[in-house]
């Protein structure tokens, strides 16, 4: 799991284009959007779309998005219950 | 009613952009150049800096330093021109469809690569909510938007209008033309390849003339494909009542290629006593590096001075010629402020 969580917030970083930030500035528990790291709308989409493509998971209810989002323990967490590959 | 050239910005090759002499200046010598980069940081904030094309951040810089020289907050239009648009993103989109078999397409690069996304950007970033328009037509893209911005202030339907040409190196592009010898690689220096570059470069027309004027804009004008040189010159100088002897400096967008030679001898001889003046040794070819030639005319003008050479030197017309590949030429006229 510490690994999925370090794996994570490496490609959140690189897809997001997250610059000045390093995996060792985001802790698991974190607001991903709002106060914690910030990300909108966009980064959203670019998540779904990650998920999807490097641990075959589609999210089809947006409201699913809400609290699988909300930190990087909680994305860890629901890939490592939901990932195909 | 006349108009003037009161703000100029420029993201180049040149790490000092704006140095006035030649000599100050980096020839580029290579197949590809890169644009020196500004540190962005202190003009665009960090979340939206990280979203942004290079061709964006580059325009929004030029802008930025172009309205500050000419003192306006917010311009009554945007108008750029652009021959490929936020290139690296069309890339990492089209890039992204082939890999993935039309997958998992993310929204960032397909926002930024359309090619009108620096005006809007600009125009967010200054709450412009005044006309907006972007120009894609290969060499001639500024001059479509200055053409623009021109009419519009002479016809008093705009009182000031911030103009720009962008355009930024895409790898995979960039690969395609070398194969096809347009552009030099580092092994070979090819007839007809150029040295290509990238960069931005704004100014802002005003209908009035200030102490930072650097020029007034007489005219421009756009033709795809000419019969000879001599006459589109002479029919464009005539139109304003000047003949070729008054050109005090003729600014050339020459490559020194093959393809070049011809028609810029043409303009040569036309203009035979005119102090000749290049500038894409400084910039690199691309599709709006004549907006950088126009920033140099319009320094020679205010400061009185040739660029290749420093010398000091009575200006009062500099004709700007360009073109490429025998396709897309332009000419600007520009003439010095009144006292």
């Amino acid at each position: 799991m510490e690994d999925l969580k370090i794996e994570l917030k490496g490609k959140i970083i690189e897809v997001l284009n997250l610059e000045d930030i390093t995996v060792e500035d985001i802790q698991d528990n974190d607001p991903l959007f709002g106060d914690g790291l910030g990300l909108d709308s966009i980064d959203a989409l670019e998540l779904i779309v990650l998920m999807d493509k490097d641990y075959g998971i589609k999210l089809s209810d947006p409201k699913e998005g809400r609290s699988i989002f909300q930190s990087i323990e909680t994305m860890a967490t629901y890939i490592a219950a939901n990932r195909t590959k | 009613m006349k108009v003037y050239i009161n703000g100029l910005g420029s993201v180049s090759c040149q790490e000092g952009t704006r140095n006035f002499k030649s000599s100050d200046l980096t020839r580029v010598s290579q197949g590809i150049n890169q644009a020196q980069q500004p540190s962005y940081k202190e003009l665009i904030p960090a979340g939206m800096l990280r979203r942004m094309a290079k061709g964006v951040k580059m325009g929004i810089y030029a802008s930025h330093s172009a309205l500050e020289e000419a003192n306006i907050a917010v311009p009554d239009a945007v108008i750029t021109g652009t021959g490929l648009g936020c290139l690296i993103d069309s890339e990492k989109f089209l890039s992204t469809m082939l890999e993935n078999n039309e997958s998992y397409l993310t929204p960032t690069s397909f926002i930024q690569s359309t090619h009108n996304t620096v005006g809007g950007q600009i125009a967010l970033k200054l709450q412009c909510m005044g006309y907006n328009f972007t120009y894609v037509n290969q060499n001639t893209s500024f001059e479509s938007a200055l053409l623009d911005g021109l009419l519009q202030v002479q016809a008093g339907e705009l009182n000031n209008a911030l103009i720009g040409g962008v355009d930024e190196i895409g790898d995979i592009t960039m690969r395609f033309l070398q194969l096809t010898k347009k552009i030099n690689t580092v092994d070979e220096i090819f007839p007809k390849g150029v040295n290509y570059g990238e960069g931005a470069t704004f100014i802002v027309l005003d209908n009035k003339q200030t102490t930072q004027s650097y020029a007034e804009l007489v005219d421009t004008a756009i033709c795809n494909r000419v019969e000879s040189v001599e006459d589109f010159i002479q029919s464009f100088l005539s139109s304003q009542y000047i003949v070729p002897e008054q050109i005090d400096v003729l600014v050339l967008g020459s490559n020194q290629t093959a393809n070049d030679g011809a028609f810029y001898a043409q303009a040569q001889a036309i203009c035979s006593s005119s102090a000749l003046e290049t500038f894409k040794e400084f910039s690199g070819e691309y599709h709006t590096a004549s907006a950088f030639g126009l920033l140099n005319a319009c320094e020679m003008l205010k400061y009185q001075q040739l660029f290749s050479t420093g010398e000091s030197k009575p200006i009062e017309y500099i004709l700007v010629y360009n073109q490429f590949d025998g396709k897309d030429h332009s000419l600007t006229l520009l003439k010095k402020c009144g006292d």
